[in-house]
């Protein structure tokens, strides 16, 4: 075997720290599909090891029950009625849906060497907005009001994110930092809304801090089960169509050609002419619209309405799109599979689909918060993937010898 | 007098203006609160075309908010002014509240001055309340506690500093993951030791400092007030408050210190001169996860007496907030926790009147309104050492 050149060197090493977006493209030259495939199995081996050695319990039972409590065992079993894991499949489908959604609210960020850490606050105003619309216009046609309520969310959690993305493009603030104070303050400023005494609060609910259901038409339809026990909705079509979306306005429009430019080098982007600033508001606001589209998806499709449990805890689902956006390598088909992963493992770890003398789901909840913090921060190791990287073309090269020499 | 002494004069005009109609006081007329405000914005304003910009637009703003507030609050009756406003309990309650945050945002600066951003803050508190609790529970003493606490909070640290610095993770990407460990892991093994039962009553609880001879300041009342508000201080807020100075000198006072920010600053001439920047990050990311894990012990057996999931709830943001505010340094972080304290001890205050009670959770969202306020550089920029967030490559 011939010993690498300097310039192959300098290739495998970077000298100078990369930036975000340059990272991620050398991530997805490097690793394809091998690193975060490792890392999934390896972050599963590591929560086995928690189940095995703290709880004393057998890993492979407990996956196999998470595994059927998500539904996804209903592929290639037959299964009477009525089915369990039917409707623990459309469960997992639903959440899926909204880790699309919030996964793709990073992403698009991302690559635009952006970093949205405030999903959860425009997912929070997405579900406000759209609770307000759903409750307002009782009388309009169904398809008009699903679609302004809809539109009302995006826009909603665009504006949220665009205010970060403004501070970011005028005055260089940083994005982290501003959106997850947006999130707080979304946050805190939604628990009083819905909360005791607040104006969207339901004034027939007594103490309890809950907004007033939305109108039927504005509920999505139900494509798969019944609406009484949560079935499926349409919005799994609506993230699908956000995939083919994201995809086509990143690779086929020049809005998305200056923001991956403005993402891969910010300089050499202004120098081509490009404004960065502007960029980077668009950028927040589209990967915000994401964001607050998943949350009117929660309220119009299976919610119905706000409590401030939801407010409060179930939005942190939207935390959970970083870990789908990092795994799915910010492409739609990696995506899509990291979002049915976590989806299926919220589900299948939720109180209601696992069975306790099996696992007990408080430590199964607890159990995919591990998983998904061991995926995030292996997934993200420049070192790991570059080594990852070396191996494979050591292993390539021999054939390759040929053509290099 | 310098266009400095009148900004100030103005900042403090502005909190005269909203204190003269607050108890004892309580000015009842409108003009008081105008008058002192108006005279805060004029300082501001003359500041302004003398060129400090940064002081001036700070007293323009403290003298519109005093004068907004002041207005504000003379409409309201004075029997609920006199509900929500006790002082001694606001000045021990902000103290409370100020502790876990100061720990957590001193640590941060250690951390973030030597060029490595924590995000992760919040996780280590969160190890330190979880394993602090577990410690004193099985070790029987509050200091076993408080080890055991650290130790947890500097060993995820650890994890931080090992890829952020070592495996050239992305900064953020890596706090955040870190984070999700601390819920996972303290929430694994909270409900797989304790389950449904929570952590046992009478766990080894942080002492507080006996400060009764403070009673006996003449004069009377203001003696009194001090009984009230410091007799019940613990012993982990007299900690905090010396950390601050400490922390202080040792980072703009000693040569330990000037290494720690020129890694953060230009880890390239640090290397040169000879110092060894791994070194020095890793040590500074590991303190920084140990004190923030001192906030968090602090939450669990020194205020809170027992353990509960995901108890830190957003204070490690709040005090990574709080060292952005202050401009990465002791005493600047220390007002802003300052602050924050405060209105985290005003919102309960607001629940004892029922027309106000509702706004005491919007109320919640004000520290980061003003956090947010603060990065916009509306009043006077933040500005992060040069190489925070950048992994720094050995040649």
């Amino acid at each position: 075997m011939t010993e690498p050149g300097p310039a192959v060197e300098a290739e495998q090493e970077p000298e100078a720290p990369l930036g975000l977006a340059a990272r991620l493209e050398l991530w997805q030259r490097a690793g394809g599909v091998v690193t975060p495939l490792l890392t999934t199995i390896f972050a599963f081996f590591m929560g086995g090891l928690v189940v095995l050695v703290i709880s004393g319990k057998n890993p492979l039972n407990t996956y196999k029950e998470i595994f059927d409590g998500s539904g996804l065992n209903w592929f290639g079993s037959y299964c009477d009625f009525p089915c369990r894991s039917a409707g623990n499949l459309q469960q997992t489908l639903i959440q899926f849906t909204v880790l699309i959604l919030t996964g793709l609210a990073v992403a698009f960020a991302f690559r635009c060497g952006l970093f949205n850490i405030g999903g959860q606050g425009q997912y929070i105003v997405g579900t406000v907005v759209a609770i307000q619309i759903g409750v307002s216009f009782p009388s309009l046609p169904a398809a008009v009001h699903i679609l302004l309520a809809m539109a009302g969310a995006t826009l909603a959690g665009a504006f949220w994110a665009g205010i970060a993305g403004f501070l970011k493009a005028t005055v260089g603030a940083h994005e982290v930092i501003s959106t997850i104070m947006l999130n707080w303050i979304a946050l805190w400023v939604a628990s009083y809304l819905v909360g005791f005494g607040g104006p969207m609060q339901d004034p027939h609910a007594g103490p309890v801090p809950i907004t007033q259901e939305i109108s039927s038409s504005a509920k999505l339809p139900i494509v798969w089960g019944s609406q009484l026990l949560q079935g499926l909705h349409i919005g799994l079509f609506v993230a699908l169509a956000g995939l083919v979306v994201y995809w086509i306005v990143l690779n086929r429009t020049t809005l998305g050609y200056q923001v991956r430019a403005v993402g891969f080098n910010a300089e050499a982007a202004r120098y081509g002419g490009i404004s960065v600033a502007r960029n980077y508001f668009l950028a927040m606001a589209i990967s915000g619209a994401f964001a607050g589209l998943a949350g009117s998806m929660d309220i119009l499709g299976w919610q119905y309405r706000l409590d401030l449990t939801s407010v409060q805890t179930y939005s942190q689902i939207a935390f959970i799109g970083i870990a789908v956006a990092l795994l799915g390598r910010n492409g739609p088909v990696g995506i899509f599979f990291a979002a049915l992963l976590f989806g299926a493992l919220k589900t299948g770890t939720s109180t209601r689909n696992l069975d306790p003398n099996v696992f007990r789901p408080e430590l199964a909840n607890n159990l995919t918060q591990l998983i998904q913090g061991l995926v995030v921060l292996f997934v993200g190791a420049d070192l790991l993937i570059l080594y990852v990287w070396r191996v494979r073309r050591k292993l390539r090269l021999p054939q390759r010898k040929g053509s290099q020499a | 007098m310098t266009p400095w002494n009148v900004a100030l004069l103005g900042i403090l005009s502005g909190v005269i203006a909203f204190w003269l109609v607050l108890p004892p006081v309580t000015s009842r007329t409108i003009a008081v609160p105008l008058v002192v405000g108006g005279a805060g914005i004029a300082a501001g304003a003359w500041t302004i075309r003398q060129g400090r910009l940064r002081a001036g637009w700070g007293a323009v703003a403290s003298g519109l908010l005093g004068m907004i507030g002041g207005v504000f609050v003379t409409r309201a009756s004075a029997a609920h002014l006199s509900d929500v406003i006790t002082w001694s309990t606001l000045v021990e309650f902000t103290l409370v509240f100020m502790t876990p945050l100061i720990f957590a945002s001193i640590g941060g600066m250690f951390s973030e001055r030597s060029g490595v951003v924590n995000i992760g803050l919040e996780g280590m508190m969160l190890m330190g309340a979880f394993f602090g609790a577990w410690g004193a529970d099985r070790t029987g003493t509050w200091v076993g506690g408080l080890a055991i606490g650290i130790v947890a909070g500097a060993l995820l640290a650890l994890v931080h500093a090992v890829f952020s610095i070592h495996l050239r993770s992305d900064q953020i990407v890596s706090g955040t993951a870190v984070n999700f460990l601390a819920l996972g892991i303290t929430g694994y093994l909270y409900n797989d030791i304790y389950g449904n039962n929570g952590t046992p009553g009478g766990l080894p609880a942080v002492p507080n400092v006996s400060l009764g001879w403070l009673g006996s300041i003449p004069p009377h009342e203001l003696g009194h007030f001090l009984h009230d508000s410091l007799s019940g201080i613990s012993l982990m807020t007299l900690l905090a408050l010396a950390l601050v100075v400490v922390s202080y000198v040792v980072m703009f006072k000693t040569a330990l210190g000037l290494r720690i920010r020129s890694c953060g600053e230009h880890p390239r001439a640090a290397d040169t001169v000879g110092i060894n920047v791994y070194a020095v990050r890793y040590a500074s990311v590991t303190t920084s996860g140990a004190l923030a894990a001192c906030g968090g012990v602090f939450l669990s057996i020194g205020y809170v007496h027992s353990f509960t999931e995901n108890m830190t709830a957003g204070r490690g943001f709040i005090a990574l907030a709080a060292l952005i505010f202050g401009n990465w340094r002791p005493f600047g972080a220390l007002w802003a926790t300052l602050l924050f304290g405060f209105s985290s001890a005003l919102a309960p205050q607001l629940e004892n009147v029922p027309p106000w009670a509702n706004y005491s959770t919007l109320f919640a969202a004000l520290p980061y309104v003003i956090v947010l306020i603060a990065v916009a550089g509306v009043i006077g920029k933040s500005i992060p050492p040069a190489a925070v967030g950048r992994p720094y490559v050995k040649q």
